[in-house]
Parts: structure tokens; sequence; C-alpha cells
């Protein structure tokens, strides 16, 4: 039978209209035509704006309250189309890929000029972005020129949501056996070395033509930087010297639509068609799952690129200033993201639009979890103070739809809130652990005193996360913030001067050491150094508790040259560079094959913290500890060595073999005694960074028998690892 | 380029030929010849898109549609794909439910 809601009630001009479905919020396809909701608590009038997609002028604007044509005929009669603080319209027979559409809001509140404060910031002259599109067109093609005095710059289209996804489903990959692959969409196969072609070159398809080389690389989680659409031009400038734009929003982490994927991204985003664009990346996370590999996405909801009240009016603070942002009484926009505003996340509305973002990505896209960028933004109440019981972490903690995401926080913000360690977990949240970062850098580069943090790190930081395990944190040496890793020990300070800002920008603690000289050298001994660190840092990550992290291009060792603040640099800089494949073979082998012993062992990879105890009848305690003596570890040293007993590989529930490792950041030789091995087994190397490549490290089951069984001697900085079987 | 769409039966294979550009406009005519050829219960439907400038999601939308509409038994071919119309079928991942041919060679 035919439905009865497909048919106008009201005309306007040509158009054919009826009142709409307050949910869900946003652009919807219904029978017959578009639904339209949109929320605006404060807004006392409200106009739907459609265009010809792309055109600058609408093809008509119609009036959520006014005087409309009845369907049937006869006198007009006045009309509204609205539920609560929700205005909601139902207009037939559009065509969802041919039109575009905004909003126009007014308000009966004084409205502040540019660079004045003010709770509200109604301005019936510009037409708003829907927080709620499914799409957003105007930035189409990544770096092309836009039109600046376009009146309607990012523009609301409608998704067809019907992808087929031919059965697949989130891979819920336990947490404890990811090894996360952190990287950047365009920059992965931008590099004229990657070998996809121009038009996917940089985009989701290209990421999808590269997944042979990130299964082989042995990773099972790619943490993409932000997909959400924001302005690559935001805060750039033409460099006429250079003849090219400089300062870019390269990274990205500047969000203009919480629910629309950046169509700069896809390949197929010149096509001009939102489906589409949503249907590259889609087809990008079914074809990920096919390869064994989960999709993770960076998400920035603490703030938006709406800026402070110098900022443009592009769609929040047009619709509801005072529901979307921090404010001051005097309206001035609180600055916890470091970047202008600061996203009102505990307020009921703001909150639910981040719920519904986060079940939209997961329903919809089928993401695997989420790293929350400053996560302590989103435990601050609407005046900025820490929560101790924040709702919106505890909504996510416990949403149905996200029952099985992995949900990150980067666990400090721009406004002082340092909390690794103490984020408001609810049994299901992990943490970026900086602590982890800084304690491997301090020991790799030869720290005194630093053996006892660096058992922390092996144990999968339990100081920090008792109660929640090893799972609570995601270990890194290097991410995109900081240093990559082959400048970590090629620089002692950050050279950011590419950035424009005389260096002054980007962190200044970065634990780094050069290993002998500043930046590029043709010093062997250094060079040889600088190849061992990079391999000692991988090792200590592979081998520690927890979920470690790799930065795209630290696998081939590419270089960001000293600046460890890249984010507005869109060249060869951040790039990957496809020909270290070739040139830097010896580190990428290793690195392989690290992660390839990780996944080989389960006694790395337990979801409990140790009880240094046995618990198994073993004989061994799940974790020993050790130095150049066995079972004599020397806390206050450079040195640190640690025996996994096999048979508490994952906390009791898998066998594995005996993992001895031994950590001498001391710059020479020493002998380590090595802990008895039950009868019948012996010690066997499987990796040894003091040794030049292939003997650096041995496939799983490959590995050669040491030959004395009771001492071995590591080399100064270095890393050896053996298995007992 | 105006659209045209031509259906063929041919013992148990539909074939239908597509010129000029898919797009919204067009694609109602492309999806009422899928349900034409869709009653004869063919074995194979074969989509002969050589001179097929330009499809608009809206096309890739009856492509799937298709693929619903005969069931998992029904081979569909598309032959000829070039250009634009190969990359986004490309770049959708359609190409994996689908015969991707130069030449229409059954199998």
């Amino acid at each position: 039978m035919e439905r009865i809601d497909t048919h106008a009630t009201h005309l306007y001009e040509r158009y054919r209209i009826r009142a709409g479905q307050p949910y869900p919020f946003g652009a919807t396809l219904v029978p017959g035509g578009i639904n339209f909701s949109v929320f605006s608590r404060h807004a006392s009038y409200c106009v739907l704006v459609l265009y010809e997609r792309g055109a600058r002028q609408p093809m008509v604007e119609i009036p959520f309250r006014g005087l409309f044509q009845r369907a049937g005929g006869g006198e007009p009669v006045w009309g509204e189309f609205r539920i609560g603080n929700v205005f909601t319209m139902t207009v037939l027979d559009l065509d969802p890929e041919r039109i575009e559409y905004g909003f126009r809001m007014d308000g009966p509140y004084p409205r502040p000029e540019r660079g004045q404060p003010g709770i509200h910031r109604f301005d019936p002259g510009a037409v708003l972005l829907d927080p709620y599109a499914q799409a957003i067109g105007g930035r189409d093609r990544w770096g092309s020129m836009p039109d600046w005095d376009f009146p309607y710059p990012h523009r609301g289209r409608v998704v067809a949501d019907d992808f087929d996804w031919e059965g697949d489903r989130p891979l819920e990959i336990p947490l404890e056996d990811l090894v996360i692959y952190e990287m950047h969409v365009r920059g992965f196969t931008r590099h004229p070395s990657s070998g996809v072609a121009p038009a996917p070159a940089g985009t989701f398809s290209g990421v999808r033509e590269k997944l042979p080389y990130l299964k082989q690389l042995g990773v099972n989680a790619i943490e993409l930087m932000p997909v959400f659409e924001f302005d690559e031009f935001e805060n750039s400038r033409f460099d006429a010297g250079a003849g090219r734009w400089a300062k870019m929003n390269y990274w990205g982490y500047s969000t203009i639509g919480f629910f629309a994927p950046k169509a700069g991204f896809a390949a197929t985003g010149a096509a001009g068609d939102g489906t589409m664009v949503a249907d590259e990346l889609k087809n990008l996370v079914k074809e990920c799952h096919a390869s064994g590999i989960e999709v993770l996405l960076d998400v920035v909801f603490n703030h938006t690129a709406e800026g402070n009240e110098n900022g443009p009016t592009l769609s929040y603070r047009g619709i509801d200033n005072a529901t979307y942002y921090m404010l001051t009484p005097e309206g001035y926009y609180f600055n916890f993201s470091g970047t202008g505003n600061t996203l009102n996340c505990n307020n009921p509305i703001v909150r639910n639009l981040v719920l519904d973002s986060l079940r939209y990505w997961a329903a919809h896209y089928h993401i695997d979890g989420f790293r929350f960028d400053l996560a302590s933004v989103l435990g601050r109440d609407p005046w900025g103070a820490p929560l101790a019981n924040p709702p919106l972490l505890e909504a996510l903690a416990f949403d149905p739809v996200l029952g099985k995401c992995k949900l990150i926080a980067e666990a400090w913000d721009a406004g002082g809130l340092y909390q690794v360690g103490s984020f408001p977990a609810y049994g299901r949240w992990a943490e970026w652990n900086g602590k982890c970062r800084d304690t491997l850098r301090r020991f790799l580069k030869g720290d005194p005193g630093q053996a006892g943090a660096m058992a922390q790190v092996v144990g999968g930081s339990p100081d920090l996360y008792a109660g929640r395990g090893p799972t609570a944190s995601i270990n890194f040496a290097t991410c995109h913030d900081g240093f990559c890793l082959h400048d970590l020990v090629s620089y002692d300070g950050k050279h950011n001067e590419g950035n424009g800002e005389e260096n002054r920008d980007g962190a200044d603690d970065n634990h780094s050491w050069n290993c002998g000289a500043e930046g590029p050298t043709d010093d062997q001994g250094i060079l040889d150094l600088r190849r061992r660190q990079m391999k000692n840092a991988v090792a200590l990550l592979l081998v520690s508790q927890g979920v470690p992290m790799i930065l795209m291009g630290d696998e081939v060792a590419q270089t960001k040259h000293g600046n460890n603040n890249s984010y507005c640099l869109d060249d060869e800089l951040n790039w990957l560079d496809w020909s270290l494949v070739g040139r830097h073979a010896e580190h990428l082998r290793f690195v392989r094959q690290m992660v390839a012993f990780r996944r080989a062992h389960p006694a790395l990879r337990n979801r409990a913290h140790f009880q240094y105890r046995d618990y198994r009848g073993s004989g061994y305690p799940d974790i020993s500890w050790h130095g150049t003596q066995a079972w004599q570890p020397d806390w206050d040293g450079r040195v640190l060595a640690f025996l996994l007993c096999g048979e508490h590989a994952k906390n009791g529930g898998a066998r594995d073999d005996m993992i001895y490792v031994a950590l001498n950041m001391y710059w020479d030789a020493l002998p380590f005694e090595l802990p008895g091995l039950p009868a019948g087994k012996s010690w066997h190397v499987s990796t040894n960074t003091g040794m030049p490549s292939p003997r650096d490290i041995h496939p799983p089951g490959e590995e050669p028998r040491l030959a004395d069984q009771g001492t071995c001697l590591v080399g100064g900085r270095s890393v050896v690892v053996l298995v007992g079987r | 380029m105006a659209f045209e769409a031509a259906l063929e039966t041919v013992g148990d294979e539909a074939r239908i030929t597509l010129r000029g550009e898919l797009d919204a406009s067009s694609a109602p005519q492309f999806k009422e010849l899928v349900e034409k050829a869709a009653t004869g219960g063919p074995q194979r439907l074969v989509l002969f898109v050589k001179e097929l400038g330009f499809m608009a999601s809206a096309g890739l939308r009856v492509l799937i549609f298709a693929r619903q509409k005969m069931g998992s038994g029904v081979v569909i071919y598309v032959v000829g794909a070039q250009g634009p119309v190969r990359s986004t079928l490309e770049m959708s991942g359609f190409h994996r439910s689908v015969v991707l041919q130069d030449e229409y060679t059954p199998t």
C-alpha cells in the first residue's frame, strides 16, 4: 500500500513540501523526497536554502515558518515546520545527487561584529552548514584553489546509504593483539614514488592499492589521521617566492563537519558526488577488513574550524553559538584546544552530536575504533572545569552501538589538563601513553637511572594502569606529533624553520639524541649507531606489554629533517617516500620481523598485568627481572633484562616459548648471565640489534641456537631477544 | 551525449548496451531495463558499456540494484568499461561483485 506521507501538504513556489520528522537530524532520504532536520535552541527563525550543485546562488529558500500554498489549492495558509527546538521539513521530488543545502538562522539577540565577543552570533546573511551533513562540497579536490568570495563555501550534500558491504563486519580484534600503524591518508601515496596513478594518489583509493604493503608489514590496524571534512586552506598563505601555497592545514585537526569524510581525500571527490566519496571510504574499510586490518579514526571533537571571535561563521556559531561552544560570561571563546575555540562537549546537545557522529561512523562505515584528539577537553564542564564523572566519556563507554569499538584517548589538552593514567576510563578507554613515549626515549638514549621506569613500560605501565590492564596503554616511541624515529636519533633539537614561525612552534622536550652530530652526517660510526638505535626503539616498543603503535614512515626510517611539528607542510617532508622501501630495506626487514615476532608470541600480548609470581606451577614467575647477573636487576642503571615464562602467556590461556630480553643502553658491551631454562630447552637468538643485517633478526622458527647457553655478550646500545624452547 | 540503453535477450542471457552519460536523470531508464531483464530469469546479465562516457553514483546504484535484483546465482558481466567508468567501478569496490571484461567472453 502506498504511504500517504509521500504526498505534499504545502507548496512553496514550485516545491512540494510537508512537515518533516525531527529524527534523525540532518538530511535523510525518505520515500519521495528528502527530510531536513536541524536543531537550534536560540534561533527564532530558520530557512532551508537549496542549491543546484556548485551554484553560487540558491535555487530556492524555503522558510520553516510563513505563508504557504495548500497542496490542494485554495487560500494560502500560515504554516510552521518545527517541533520543539527542531526545524524539520520534507521536500519532495528533489534529486539528492544534484542539490546542496544549508540553513539561514536568526534570533532575537544583538549581533556582535567580527572580533567582538558575543553569546549569540546569529547572522541571517550567512548560509550555514548542517552540523549533521553527511557529505560536504566545496573542497572537492585537495589543494584546488577555492574562490575566497564564494558565498557558501562548505556545502551540505546528501548521501545515499546503500553501500554493498557483502557481509563485512568490524573485525573486533582483541586490543592486546593489535599493532597500530598511524598514517595520513594523503601522505601515504601522494609521493611520486608511490607508483599509484595520479588520480588516486593521495586518496582513500590509493591506500586501498597499497594494502598488500601494510599486510606484509604485519600491522593489523591503521589509524587514519583526521578524515572528517576540514579545509586544507585554513590559515594558508601563498608563498610567492616558492610559487606555491604555504602553511596548508595538512594534518587536518580542524573539523568542519563531524559526519562527512574529507572529499579531497577521495579520488571520486572531483565528481562532486557525496555518495561516491562515502562509498570510496567504505570500500577502503571493507578491503582493509578483508586483509585483516582494522580501521581506527583519529577524531577531533575538541574544537571546530570556526576559530575564535575573529573566525568565520560556517555552521555551529551561526546555528547556536551558546550551545556548541564553551564561552566566557562576556562571550569570548574558551581555548582549551589551543586553536581558538572549544566544543561544549558536556552540553547535552553537543554530547548527542558526538555520540551520533561516532555511532554513524561505526554503523555506516564499519569503523573499528576511534582515537580522540585532546580527549581531556571531553571531560570538562561547560565552564572548563574538569568533571569527576564526565557524562560524555561515560556515555561513549557504555554506548550500545560503540560497544565493541576501541576508544583511545589522547589524555591531555592544551589547557593544562594531563590525565595519562587517570583518564576516566569506565573499563573501556585506552590512552596514548605519553609517559611510555618519554621513558622509552630517555632509556633509549642512555639517560642514567631509567631502568626501573623502563620496566614499567615493559610490563604495560602497571604504575599508571593498575586495574585497567596493559590494553589501557597505547605504547609508542613516535607519533605524528613530534620527532619521527629517524629524527629522534638524528637531532638534539627541533628544526621547524620550514613552518614559518622561526622555530618557535613544536615541542622542546623531545628526549632525543643525535648520536654525535646534528642532522645529516657522513660519519659512518654515527650512521651505524643511528641505525642500531632505531632498531632498539622498535624492539623496545614491540617487546613491551600494551598496544604498540608505529608511525607511518618509521618502518623505512624516513626523515623530516628535524621538523617535529609538520602540520602545515603538504610536500615530500610529510609524504611517504616509497623509494626508501628499497634504500632502507634493512630497517624495513627488521621492523617486519619484529612485528612478526610479536604476533608469533602470545606471551607479549597479555590482557592483564603481570603478577610477578608463578601461578601456573611452571617454576618461573610470569615475568622475572634480571640484570647483567641473572635474577639481579639494577633499577638505577642503563641496563634491564627480563624473562617471560611461556606457560603464563595470555595470562595462562596460551603456551609460548620462554622469552628473554636483554636491553643494554650502556655504551659498552656487557656480558649478561642468562637465567637457567627448564631441562631440555635451550636458548635461541631471535634478535640482536648489535649484529649486522640479516643476523640482526631471525624469522620466528628459524632462530639459531646460542653457542654459550650460560652468558650472552650484548653489545653497547643493543637489544638481544632470546627464545627458550 | 544523450543516454541510450537497449536490452536484448539471447538464450539465457540478458544483454544491455549503454551509451552516453549515465547520471541521475538517465538512471531510471536503465533501472527499468534491468527490471525487465530480471523478469526473463536470465543466467547472465551482460552490460556493454564501451560507449558509456560517464557514470554518476545514480548509475552505480542501478548496478547494485541489478546485483540484488538478479540474486547471487546470476553472473553480471561489465564489458568494455573505460576511463572514468572503470575507475568509478574500482573506487567504489563494485568491480569485485561483477566480472569486468574488455571483450565479452562468457566463462
